[in-house]
């Protein structure tokens, strides 16, 4: 296959909140959460911030590190589980933003964590066979967790968007395979604010067994070897479930490290594997493999294949702030209390 | 939400992308979009013109006494913005530390929520600014 990464970009909001001090409001004990998730502190939108705003923000990013016209971007797709209305797509309102609008084609995914994959792939097929030039893949969240469930001590915010492309790639994607299943494993209902799960269902007939038969399908339909690999990144619900991912797929923690952004921002759902893949690419050299496997509860997994090209070395490829200034660079910590305003917790707001 | 739905929709292309115009008899640029020069009056030529997205803080106020669907967001910056090609626009500076917020900061544009409609209505999205 001859299509491949172009650019991209990513975002991540301001504000932080410490699993500290959301255990300090349900008098739970904080550093025993935040060691047991491998998180210690998530990414928190503002109260004029959504997952559109995120994907615009991400996106406009890719655009202007691919150096496109972007009326050469025949689809717009954008994987959120947060969208903003739950009939109106988010797809046109970051094609308006890009300057895509409008002879295109748009519409938003869902697929839990991971829609943003599912629209790698959607734009994949189109570039691929020839249906459009350049496809836009984002993944956008401004994750939900139930106050007082232990979803709220990961579930962040950020996005990470995607131009697809054949021409001028700074990754080619060799191949692609996914493994899905109905397994109702985590979900929300029409209507309903947060999300429900079910506990520890979520790790091994969900999680794990997506991601790793995700990943061995795609090794052995290439005859791939983790050894072929530089650096391998996983869907990351918390700091520890990629790391068991990777030993069970056989590849070493060291090549995961790159990759793995949970633990400064939280989970940010469809932009998770997307925003590890995007800090990999910020360091990786031409001529370096890297293994992607998403996750999305539901469930489902992509793997993807990459190698990293000459192209990358090209001024401009990549975006100006990386992914890990975006982390630690400029950020605020708030209090329980402004997160509560912020993410409109109060529900007299 | 004081604003009509067809205005909301209208001024898309001005609040996502600050487009405005430039007269290409005189060369001045316009924020929002005019439809005639008032320099160069019929001998003007109005075009459609991208606004730069950085500029400084011309000047600030920071409101704690806000208008109709902005209470929930005091107290928050407004400030006249100088972009770099000298047309002054109004808007609300956000994520920006506020000891950082001063008359000359540099700034640039960023996308946000501007108001909704209730719950259920239209959400208008569009430009502000952040220090950079």
């Amino acid at each position: 296959m001859d299509v491949g990464i172009i650019s991209y970009g990513a975002y991540v909001p301001r504000m932080r909140i410490k699993s500290e001090e959301i255990a300090r409001v349900w008098e739970k004990e904080g550093k025993k959460i935040s060691a047991g998730l491998g998180i210690t502190e998530k990414a928190v939108g503002a109260v004029d911030e959504d997952s559109a705003t995120f994907a615009v923000e991400a996106a406009r990013k890719a655009v202007k590190c691919s150096g496109i016209d972007p009326q050469k971007i025949g689809a717009v797709f954008v994987g959120s589980e947060s969208k903003p209305y739950a009939v109106k797509p988010t797809a046109t309102i970051v094609a308006e933003a890009v300057g895509a609008t409008p002879f295109m084609t748009a519409a938003d995914f869902e697929f839990a964590c991971k829609a943003g994959t599912a629209a790698v792939q959607a734009c994949m097929g189109m570039v691929g066979s020839g249906m459009i030039e350049y496809g836009l893949a984002i993944g956008s969240d401004t994750a939900q967790g139930r106050p007082n469930d232990p979803l709220e001590y990961s579930a962040g915010g950020g996005a990470a968007a995607y131009i697809i492309g054949k021409e001028k790639q700074i990754a080619e994607i060799e191949a692609t395979f996914s493994f899905s299943t109905d397994t109702p494993d985590f979900w929300r209902r029409q209507h309903a604010l947060f999300p429900r799960h079910a506990g520890r269902f979520t790790a091994d007939p969900a999680y794990f067994k997506h991601v790793v038969e995700a990943g061995k399908g795609l090794l052995e339909k290439i005859k791939a070897d983790p050894r072929d690999y530089d650096y391998a990144v996983f869907h990351q619900p918390n700091g520890k479930f990629p790391l068991r991912a990777a030993k069970l797929l056989g590849f070493p923690e060291e090549k995961v490290l790159q990759g793995l952004v949970t633990p400064l921002i939280g989970n940010t759902y469809s932009a998770a594997s997307l925003l590890g893949l995007a800090s990999v690419l910020d360091i990786a050299k031409p001529g370096e493999r890297i293994f992607v496997v998403s996750y999305g509860s539901g469930a489902g997994s992509d793997a993807f294949s990459l190698t990293v090209t000459e192209e990358i070395s090209r001024k401009g490829a990549r975006p100006s702030v990386l992914v890990k200034d975006l982390i630690s660079g400029d950020k605020e910590y708030i209090d329980y209390a402004m997160y509560a305003k912020h993410r409109r917790k109060l529900k007299s707001l | 939400m004081n604003e009509a739905l067809p205005l909301i929709w209208r001024r898309i292309p001005e609040r996502y992308n600050m487009l405005g115009s430039k007269c290409l008899n005189c060369g001045t640029p316009y924020f929002p979009q005019r439809k005639m020069c008032p320099k160069c009056r019929r001998k003007g030529k109005i075009v459609a013109e991208k606004m730069p997205t950085e500029g400084t803080i011309y000047s600030f106020t920071e409101v704690h006494a806000a208008p109709k669907g902005f209470e929930q967001e005091t107290p928050y910056f407004l400030a006249m913005v100088e972009l770099s090609n000298g047309v002054r626009v109004l808007s609300q500076v956000v994520d920006s530390p506020a000891d950082k917020i001063k008359i000359g900061a540099p700034v640039n544009m960023v996308f946000r929520k501007i108001s909704e409609d209730g719950e259920e209505g239209v959400i208008a999205y569009g430009y502000k600014f952040k220090v950079k």
